[in-house]
């Protein structure tokens, strides 16, 4: 009962605790929403209801409020289920969609307002990295091109020597021979395609990078020699990633922190020992009793029951409370807020505020 | 650091013909025999219409050359023919044959010219409209949609009647080449533009063109560097139709009398003008005209078949 009134004697003033923790984050994400029209165009959404004409919109609420805030250095992993909106995130901090609602801020300056061109300079800071090597490598370009343009672009004063030095470098950097500049994306296998795409996301020396699913199009013998290089290139360039994943292991091995998200919101946010140890929301419990172990010590895996709901319709109250199996009535009204627990892990959960869990 | 430009130069011109010898094009090519006479009648076709003024035996645009006497002369192998018109006369005493060439090469420019300005017209609507998507897509199809639902034909009528009310009909003979080609032009982009922004809505959602946003790219240089290439092929398709079909329209045109005058005829207006003397027993005089437009469209469209099934992917990947 102490942890509830502790609890709700904190609810009312979030405001102090998220600003001394933005202080050394590099990315803040605050009360993102982004919503995708269904309804077509203005024609298609009109409709007579009750004998007059009205408007009807429908929208797929791919993210409902997310706070994320990503320190220097780290590699915050966003892991989840397809569709819960992780991809979503990644897309609309690199500018690549436009929220719908929230701001996003980088090294305190707010992005998401900016023109293409006020952006430039972010540009250079913040790179992507795509999920499919086959199709993020442009196949009319030669991997020469490809590398030489981000560094054209940004560095217009570069004479081409220091061009070709440059992207020499960085193709040594991520293991590709700089023989292979004069050749096409498609003569490459998938693992070297990604090490392609990394050495452009490279080549512009960038800080901040997010990783949209790095490495699940690739063959599993190859996804851990990209994991490493994308290690390596942390360690020494001093990298801070956005890693987007749906793979447990992945997040275990390369993660500093960790976000669970479900139906597009963040559940949970821990360290990764942290949350591998003791899980907190009953989702990201569910999800790590999911990992197939060898050593069977550990209590039964939960069946969560149902489907996710859709995300055009949300669920009042928690997102979660239909599959959850601690769910009570405040869980089906209340929308939980991310709440600070004594070891820094944050929660969104109705029973683990209340103590019931 | 010249070393390696040096040599990645020196060793990218001889790729560039491996390439081809290797690529799934050549490869085709070489087995096709169809594409291949297609290719060689066009290739003829165009170089002997291109050297007209070197090969036809006289100048019929040059009026000191042509004798009324020596009108409705037949072809070489029919009683009365002159040995100097080796495929006869028309009804004003041209030499058929040299008439024809000349005819040839103003339909082959009429041709070529309408298709590339349709393309560019066509192409940068359809990347703007495909790309840029919205307003900008809806306003620009919705331009597509009507001036699709104007035929080429009453387009053509509805301008030349204008410009020689206006301008005098002397005015319009002048100018008919370019008029034509206008004409043709700026009917017909459309059909570029839907399927550049049908290949265009396809590409845009690949990675690459999210990594070239990503990288800062502004919208027009990933339009025209990242996204037209990969749009390629289907333009490359549509260009041989379109030039058979701008052909076939200037022949149209011409034939009703809304095309080239005929000082300068072209292979269409040549059909029109044999059509008088068709009753009369010269035949001839349109028909001759009438083999070559179809030889020459005919060429052009197995050209354009053999294109679409090798640059179809489903076709030759699947």
């Amino acid at each position: 009962m102490s942890a509830h009134a502790e609890a709700m004697t904190e609810n009312p003033m979030p405001t102090p605790r998220q600003n001394e923790e933005s202080a050394d984050s590099l990315l803040q994400i605050r009360d993102l929403k982004k919503r995708f029209s269904l309804s077509g165009d203005f024609l298609d959404q009109l409709r007579f209801k009750g004998g007059k004409l009205v408007r009807h919109q429908e929208y797929v609420h791919a993210i409902n409020g997310v706070n994320l805030d990503i320190k220097r250095g780290e590699a915050l992993c966003v892991v989840g289920e397809s569709g819960c909106g992780k991809s979503t995130v990644a897309r609309t901090v690199m500018g690549l969609l436009t929220p719908s609602e929230g701001e996003i801020r980088y090294d305190g300056q707010r992005i998401d307002n900016l023109s293409s061109r006020q952006l430039l300079p972010y540009r250079k800071r913040m790179q992507m990295i795509f999920q499919n090597p086959y199709a993020s490598l442009n196949p009319r370009m030669t991997i020469q091109q490809t590398l030489e343009e981000p560094l054209r672009l940004h560095h217009p004063d570069w004479k081409r020597p220091k061009i070709l030095e440059k992207v020499e470098e960085v193709m040594h950097s991520v293991g590709i021979d700089p023989d292979w500049g004069k050749r096409f994306g498609h003569e490459f296998s998938g693992g070297q395609r990604q090490r392609i795409a990394i050495a452009r996301a490279l080549a512009v020396d960038p800080e901040f990078i997010v990783a949209d699913e790095p490495i699940s199009a690739l063959d599993v013998s190859i996804q851990a020699q990209v994991l490493n290089l994308l290690m390596e290139a942390q360690q020494e360039r001093n990298l801070t990633y956005l890693f987007i994943t749906h793979d447990l292991a992945v997040v275990e091995h390369f993660g500093t922190r960790v976000a669970v998200m479900y139906l597009g919101t963040v559940c949970e946010i821990a360290t990764t020992a942290t949350l591998f140890e003791k899980p907190r929301h009953p989702y990201t419990q569910a999800l790590l009793s999911a990992i197939p172990r060898l050593k069977d010590d550990r209590p039964q895996h939960i069946r969560l029951s149902g489907e996710v709901p859709t995300p055009v319709n949300l669920p009042s109250g928690c997102v979660f409370h239909g599959r959850c199996p601690h769910a009570n009535s405040r869980c089906k009204q209340e929308i939980p807020l991310l709440q600070t627990q004594d070891d820094g892990t944050r929660v969104a959960c109705h029973a683990v505020e209340e103590g019931r869990l | 650091m010249s070393t390696t430009s040096n040599s990645s130069q020196a060793s990218a011109s001889p790729g560039r013909w491996e390439r081809v010898r290797d690529s799934y094009m050549w490869y085709s090519f070489k087995r096709d025999r169809t594409a291949q006479l297609c290719l060689a009648v066009f290739i003829c076709m165009v170089i002997a219409a291109f050297a007209s003024p070197l090969i036809a035996p006289t100048n019929p645009y040059d009026l000191a050359q042509i004798d009324i006497m020596s009108s409705e002369l037949p072809p070489f192998w029919i009683d009365g023919a002159d040995d100097r018109y080796a495929l006869g006369t028309d009804a004003q005493g041209r030499d058929l044959w040299s008439i024809v060439l000349y005819g040839t090469r103003v339909s082959l420019l009429i041709g070529f010219g309408a298709v590339i300005l349709q393309a560019l017209l066509g192409v940068t609507f359809g990347l703007m409209a495909g790309y840029l998507g919205g307003r900008v897509d809806t306003i620009l199809m919705r331009l597509a949609d009507i001036q699709l639902s104007f035929s080429t034909l009453m387009v053509a009528i509805v301008v030349g009647a204008l410009v020689k009310a206006t301008m005098g009909s002397a005015f319009y003979s002048q100018y008919a080449v370019m008029m034509l080609i206008l004409i043709i032009g700026l009917a017909e982009w459309p059909q570029y533009a839907r399927t550049v922004r049908a290949s265009v809505l396809a590409e845009k959602n690949k990675e690459y063109v999210d990594a070239a946003r990503v990288m800062g790219l502004r919208s027009k240089r990933i339009m025209f560097r990242h996204v037209l290439p990969n749009t390629m092929s289907p333009i490359f398709v549509i260009s041989t139709v379109q030039i058979a079909n701008a052909i076939i329209s200037e022949a149209a045109l011409s034939f009703l009398g809304l095309g080239m005058p005929e000082t300068h005829p072209s292979l269409g207006s040549l059909i029109k003008s044999g059509f008088d003397y068709i009753q009369s027993g010269s035949w001839w005089i349109t028909l001759i005209p009438g083999a070559v437009l179809v030889v020459l469209v005919l060429s052009i469209n197995l050209l354009g078949d053999w294109l679409r099934d090798v640059m179809n992917p489903r076709l030759y990947k699947g």
